[in-house]
């Protein structure tokens, strides 16, 4: 279920050029992997979504790629400030699938390393627009790593269930070559629980709020 | 009584937010389906955001066939918003509309194409088909906002909301370019708070009609002000997005800032910022 609470910030580590933020757990479930939270960002009026990165006992990590005020400002917290914190939110990857392989570009890498623990540490492959991105593979030991101009669609074998998050090309790319495929997908979001309709994506050719049928859909 | 803005909670998703509430007002029903607008259709702003989800909605059959009947099981008192593109899609959904507790026509969406008709005259056909009450949902981006309101009045409504969004833009950092598909939307938020305050304060002076007051309440403090420009009830709107537990917490701050007053009740503030009214005097309560 649920559940809106205030955590603690343990740390903020840097991981390349994103920032892993640690927060104590609390009462908040961890939901399922690709479920997503809404992190309140200080000084700012809308809370962002963001995917669980990892959730070690008793902590929620999250990864974030500091892109504008918002996350810059969950970028810049420190150890005892304290945030709002709303989830496990959305639907989440499916995890009755016999032989994983996930892909994750750049910060849509982000809920793959708890998605990997989940799953028992399938194989996994992430693509990333430089070698100071690809810093961040170190979440995923083990992972295959392509650089741009190298895609990471070039590094998918046949013959895996593939679950999958980053920018939207890469998704239709994947969705092209391997339907069947688990999406996540992400649009802005103020609320995270249907309330604003401001999420709204094409979904079997109509307009739906991701954020009630997703973030994770299947590739058509 | 404290409801929400019309489009800002979907009930049935957040039945626990719902029933926190006085009352749950609907999305706006338009006659037809609506898919509402491209996206993006969502952007913060410094203080406020823009919205340009463009009425997405069932369409009046599905809402009264599937949506209505899972409305009236949370128990909570059911306003409707309607909406259309003339005077008649407002009326005809009126006349389908009972046992509610009220209707907000909603005059003033800044998303859409709107209706030819003046709002007076989309209340007159509304008031001809249904006895409930009639709200008119108003914006305040009318030079006399309090015009308006006597307009409907006397057009026959049973009270006024106020306010709707404001239209606006927001640029792109990089690009320059409108963020939202539609380039402009609904400015909501505690940017608004201001411009919602002045609209109540003028139209209950003018009409003296119930007004739910909405447009940037956060807290407490903010619903006491609405309270005090004359507003009989409050309407949360933006707020829920990042806090689904408002309607305790603003509930519970109104009567703290209310006691900060040394107001027994928050209802004793009601209408004091009206020239005329009797006026807080601190000390003289203190000294009581």
């Amino acid at each position: 279920m649920p559940r809106r609470e205030r955590l603690r910030v343990l740390a903020t580590e840097a991981v390349g050029p994103y920032a892993l933020l640690r927060l104590e757990r609390g009462q908040v479930d961890a939901g399922v992997p690709g479920q997503f939270f809404m992190l309140e960002a200080p000084g700012r009026l809308l809370p962002r979504a963001l995917s669980l990165c990892l959730a070690p006992s008793g902590e929620l990590a999250f990864l974030i790629d500091a892109i504008g005020p918002g996350t810059q400002a969950l970028c810049e917290l420190e150890r005892g400030d304290a945030i709002s914190v709303f989830g496990p939110l959305g639907n989440g990857f499916r995890l009755d699938v016999e032989r994983p392989l996930l892909v994750g570009g750049g910060i849509g890498m982000a809920p793959l390393p708890y998605l990997a623990e989940a799953l028992r540490f399938p194989p996994v492959v992430l693509g990333f627009r430089s070698e100071r991105h690809a810093e961040a593979a170190v979440l995923l030991p083990g992972a295959e790593v392509a650089i741009d101009p190298v895609l990471v669609t070039s590094l998918i074998p046949d013959g895996h269930d593939v679950l999958a998050c980053g920018p939207e090309p890469m998704l239709h790319a994947v969705g092209d070559l391997c339907p069947g495929a688990q999406l996540a997908w992400e649009a802005p979001m103020a609320c995270g629980y249907g309330a604003c309709y401001g999420c709204a994506v094409e979904i079997d050719g109509e307009l739906k709020r991701l954020c009630v049928e997703g973030p994770v859909l299947l590739a058509a | 009584m404290l409801l929400n803005a019309s489009g800002c909670l979907d009930a049935l998703l957040a039945p626990d937010v719902a029933r926190s509430l006085d009352g749950f007002v609907t999305k706006t029903i338009t006659p037809l389906p609506r898919e509402g607008n491209a996206a993006p259709r969502i952007a913060e702003t410094a203080h406020g955001m823009l919205n340009a989800i463009g009425l997405a909605n069932p369409g009046r059959e599905r809402f009264l066939s599937e949506t209505l009947p899972r409305l009236r099981e949370l128990g909570v008192p059911l306003w409707i918003s309607v909406g259309g593109f003339c005077a008649r899609d407002y009326a005809d959904t009126c006349a389908v509309l009972d046992d509610v507790e009220a209707i907000e026509l909603n005059l003033s969406c800044p998303n859409v194409d709107e209706a030819p008709e003046s709002a007076a005259e989309i209340v007159a056909a509304c008031r001809a088909a249904t006895a409930l009450p009639l709200y008119a949902k108003l914006s305040a981006a009318h030079s006399d906002v309090a015009a308006v309101a006597r307009a409907v009045a006397d057009a026959g409504v049973d009270g006024l909301s106020l306010v709707n969004t404001l239209r606006g833009m927001a640029l792109d950092p990089k690009t320059l370019a409108p963020v939202l598909a539609r380039g402009t939307g609904g400015l909501s938020g505690p940017t608004l708070k201001p411009v919602a305050l002045g609209a109540v304060h003028a139209c209950y002076a003018a009409t003296k009609l119930p007004i739910v007051g909405m447009g940037g309440v956060t807290t407490g403090r903010d619903m006491l002000e609405m309270i005090a420009c004359g507003a009989k009830h409050v309407a949360l709107g933006t707020i829920l997005f990042s806090d689904p537990d408002a309607p305790a917490r603003v509930s519970d701050e109104l009567q703290e800032a209310a006691e900060a007053l040394g107001v027994v009740q928050p209802g004793d503030v009601f209408a004091l910022a009206h020239e005329g009214e009797k006026r807080l005097d601190i000390a003289s309560i203190v000294a009581a």
